[in-house]
């Protein structure tokens, strides 16, 4: 697969130290692998008469793939949203390693180890490739506003740090040479790959990744879903919001379904799939288009 | 994308926009934001300007700033305001302005908030600079050129006061609620006895030295000594704003430009960044303030009006809304067009409000386009990106990571 890839579309190299390496090489994460990273509790998310989210529970372990499926309008990505602190849940608790993010900034969320692409792209389209990544990066640094006037030490350091690290990502989701381009001057493709970079320079400990095929032709997704991987190989974990379920089937290690807001399955893929209510829901009807 | 993958066959990228829409409250990428700010003619000079050797950008900067600090001495006889207004207190008024255009583009032009009232942190530098030198006025005395940070320090502080309340409201919510802000300046100045309303500060401090002649060498008709102290600290405060920009103070200004949300959920601290970016505009119009409020030497209530304030808005959009250069000519032109032109000065307005129309609808952007450098040691990577990518047309395979290193 890998050498048909470096034949085709875009390249994905991998850089020799990995990425968790050269993105972030002081990972400490509080839970062992297969334990669970992210608790979803009783999420509730109302709109005024509208239950978005209705009650959902389930846990993503450390170092897996979770799909989170569901036809349109499920709630997969008000989901997204609760958990990253865009919306307040009705009621309902999320917690990474135990500790409760509810009520939480957004930004500490992030920093505490959540990020997330999303499904409509929003890069900051007057940035250049390499300024975006850079945005994603800062959430680590530490650098003061006072430090940055006067160029103190810290900041030179973190500057050059950023440079190679935000290069390296940029490298490792393969659109280095595209480094110096405004992010709005991107291919559609790139741009996609760009919002993965982005989110992997915050260091998180999950990475949320909204849809990031969409739009997409089949050999660009299977690509990325190489990608996506490599990533959880780095020792990410990965909540992978995902409309096509060949490929969801294929790269997740776990699958949550949603409809209309309530979870009605969770288990592995080859279950998923033989699963008559999931059938009903997500695949069968296809005459049925409440899209 | 086939059929098979569910009730969804077309999920396109377009149908995710019109989808998502609901959830997009910023400016996605690629759309309006990509139509406007298109500067061929500038763009090229931009360009050009990257391209050419560090050495002879230096050269070229220094032969601008020789210029620039000769200007008032060598009067230019087509660009000289003489003989309606004095040359060298007209290159004094450009200057104010220009520094006014800078501070107040930290505020429009980075974080993209639209501050209506910026006239009210110009007038407490004034009004700092006045209450702290001025024999009307019942405080403390101190040298007219410390006034010159404690003016800063004050309107900081007045900047974090009005930014903390205000700044949680976006986009016209906030504009409309700045445009309180120099009238409500105005009005204390008003009814506060010490502030001595209409009567207002005579005899405002300047800074020392006497000249030959003994008439002191700051003296209020004496344009040039001042114009030369303003450009200095023009000067300064353009590197210390280019050192902002270029770190991850600047990144976070432009990403809430760009995308407020989308910036709050990379981990950009967005509140604290637009209070900052409050401050530090408000820091440098109190400067630019308290050099007004000592050249004239008179300070009251009068001369700090809305109109002052839409002025100032007019100079940073006219010269590009996000680019530093493009601010000093904005405000240098915006002040310089009235005291040139005397014959029409009175039109100053209609011909501002022409001139923003014209720009709007042929140069959205400004004269300037929006660039800024946030990346320190970023050309060094986008020059091996570019090696990079000249070779691989030779060559395919090549790693950046060892170009990096190097
Ligand atoms: N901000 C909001 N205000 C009101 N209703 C909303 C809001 N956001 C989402 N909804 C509604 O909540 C429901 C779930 O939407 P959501 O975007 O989470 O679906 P989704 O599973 O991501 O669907 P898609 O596959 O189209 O992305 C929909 O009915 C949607 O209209
Ligand atoms: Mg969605």
């Amino acid at each position: 697969m890998s050498e048909s890839a470096e034949l085709t579309g875009p390249r994905t190299r991998i850089p020799s130290e990995g990425v968790a390496e050269t993105a972030a090489s002081e990972r400490d994460i509080g839970v062992k692998v297969g334990d669970n990273l992210v608790e979803v509790k009783n999420l509730t998310v109302k709109f005024g008469g509208l239950l978005a989210m209705d009650d959902v529970s389930f846990n993503i372990k450390r170092g897996e793939i979770l799909g989170l499926i569901g036809p349109n309008g499920a709630g997969k990505t008000t989901c997204f949203n609760a958990m990253t602190g865009v919306y307040k849940p009705t009621s309902g608790q999320v917690l990474l390693e135990g500790k409760l993010l509810n009520g939480m900034k957004q930004h500490k969320i992030t920093r505490a180890g959540l990020a997330r692409t999303f499904q409509n792209i929003r890069l900051f389209g007057e940035m250049t490739a390499l300024e975006n990544v850079v945005v994603g990066l800062d959430a680590r640094h530490k650098t003061s506003v006072v430090g940055a006037l006067l160029r103190l030490p810290r900041h030179i350091r973190e500057e050059k740090s950023a440079i190679e690290r935000g290069m390296a990502l940029l490298e490792f989701v393969g659109i280095a040479d595209q480094a110096a381009t405004l992010s709005r001057h991107l291919p559609y493709g790139s741009q996609r790959r760009l919002e993965i970079a982005r989110a992997l320079a915050t260091d998180p400990k999950v990475l949320c990744l909204d849809e990031p095929a969409a739009g997409f032709n089949p050999a660009e997704k299977e690509e990325l879903m190489q990608l996506i991987r490599i990533i959880r190989d780095d020792g990410y974990t990965v909540l992978l919001i995902e409309h096509d379920m060949k490929l969801v089937m294929g790269v997740t290690d776990r699958i949550v379904v949603l409809e209309f807001g309530k979870k009605i399955a969770d288990n592995i893929p080859s279950v998923i799939r033989e699963d008559p209510k999931v059938v009903s829901a997500y695949l069968g009807e296809p005459e049925d288009d409440f899209a | 994308m086939s059929m098979s993958d569910g009730p969804k066959p077309l999920h396109t990228a377009k149908s995710e926009q019109i989808d998502e829409d609901r959830e997009a409250v910023g400016t996605p990428p690629g759309s309006s934001s990509a139509a406007r700010r298109k500067g061929k003619l500038f763009g090229a000079w931009s360009d050009r300007w990257a391209a050419l050797p560090r050495q002879k950008q230096w050269l070229f900067l220094i032969v601008v700033v020789a210029l620039a600090y000769l200007l008032p001495v060598i009067n230019p006889p087509f660009i000289s305001t003489e003989p309606g207004n004095d040359f060298p207190l007209a290159c004094q008024l450009m200057a104010i302005y220009a520094l006014v255009a800078v501070g107040l583009n930290i505020v429009i032009g980075y974080a993209g908030l639209l501050d209506l009232g910026y006239i009210a942190f110009f007038a407490v530098g004034s009004y700092t600079a006045a209450m702290l030198t001025s024999p009307d006025s019942a405080f403390i005395k101190i040298p007219y050129l410390w006034t010159i940070p404690v003016a800063m320090a004050v309107t900081m502080f007045v900047g974090v006061l009005l930014g903390l309340p205000t700044l949680r409201l976006r986009g016209d919510y906030l504009a409309i609620v700045t445009l309180g802000f120099g009238e409500i300046v105005r009005i204390l100045a008003t009814i506060i006895p010490a502030m001595k309303g209409q009567v207002g500060f005579q005899n405002v401090g300047h800074p020392p030295g006497v000249g030959a002649d003994g008439i002191p060498i700051f003296a209020n008709s004496n344009g040039t000594p001042w114009y030369w102290l303003t450009l200095t600290i023009l000067i300064v405060i353009l590197f210390l704003v280019g050192n902002l920009e270029r770190s991850r103070v600047g990144r976070s200004w432009i990403a809430i430009r760009e995308d407020e949300d989308a910036a709050e959920t990379m981990g950009v601290p967005t509140f604290k960044y637009k209070v900052w970016a409050f401050a530090m505009g408000a820091g440098i119009g109190g400067l630019a303030g308290a050099l007004m409020g000592g050249q004239v030497g008179f300070v009251n209530n009068q001369k700090f009006d809305v109109v002052t304030s839409i002025l100032f808005v007019a100079a940073v959009v006219l010269g590009g809304a996000g680019n530093k250069v493009g601010a000093i000519i904005g405000g240098a032109l915006v002040a310089y067009i009235p005291l040139r032109f005397t014959a029409v000065a009175e039109y100053k307005f209609l011909i501002f409000g022409l001139a923003l129309c014209l720009i709007m609808i042929y140069r959205s952007h400004g004269l300037l386009a929006a660039r800024q450098q946030l990346l320190a040691y970023g050309q060094k990577a986008y020059a091996a990106v570019k090696k990079s990518n000249d070779a691989k047309n030779a060559q395919p395979a090549t790693n950046l990571g060892e170009e990096l290193s190097k």
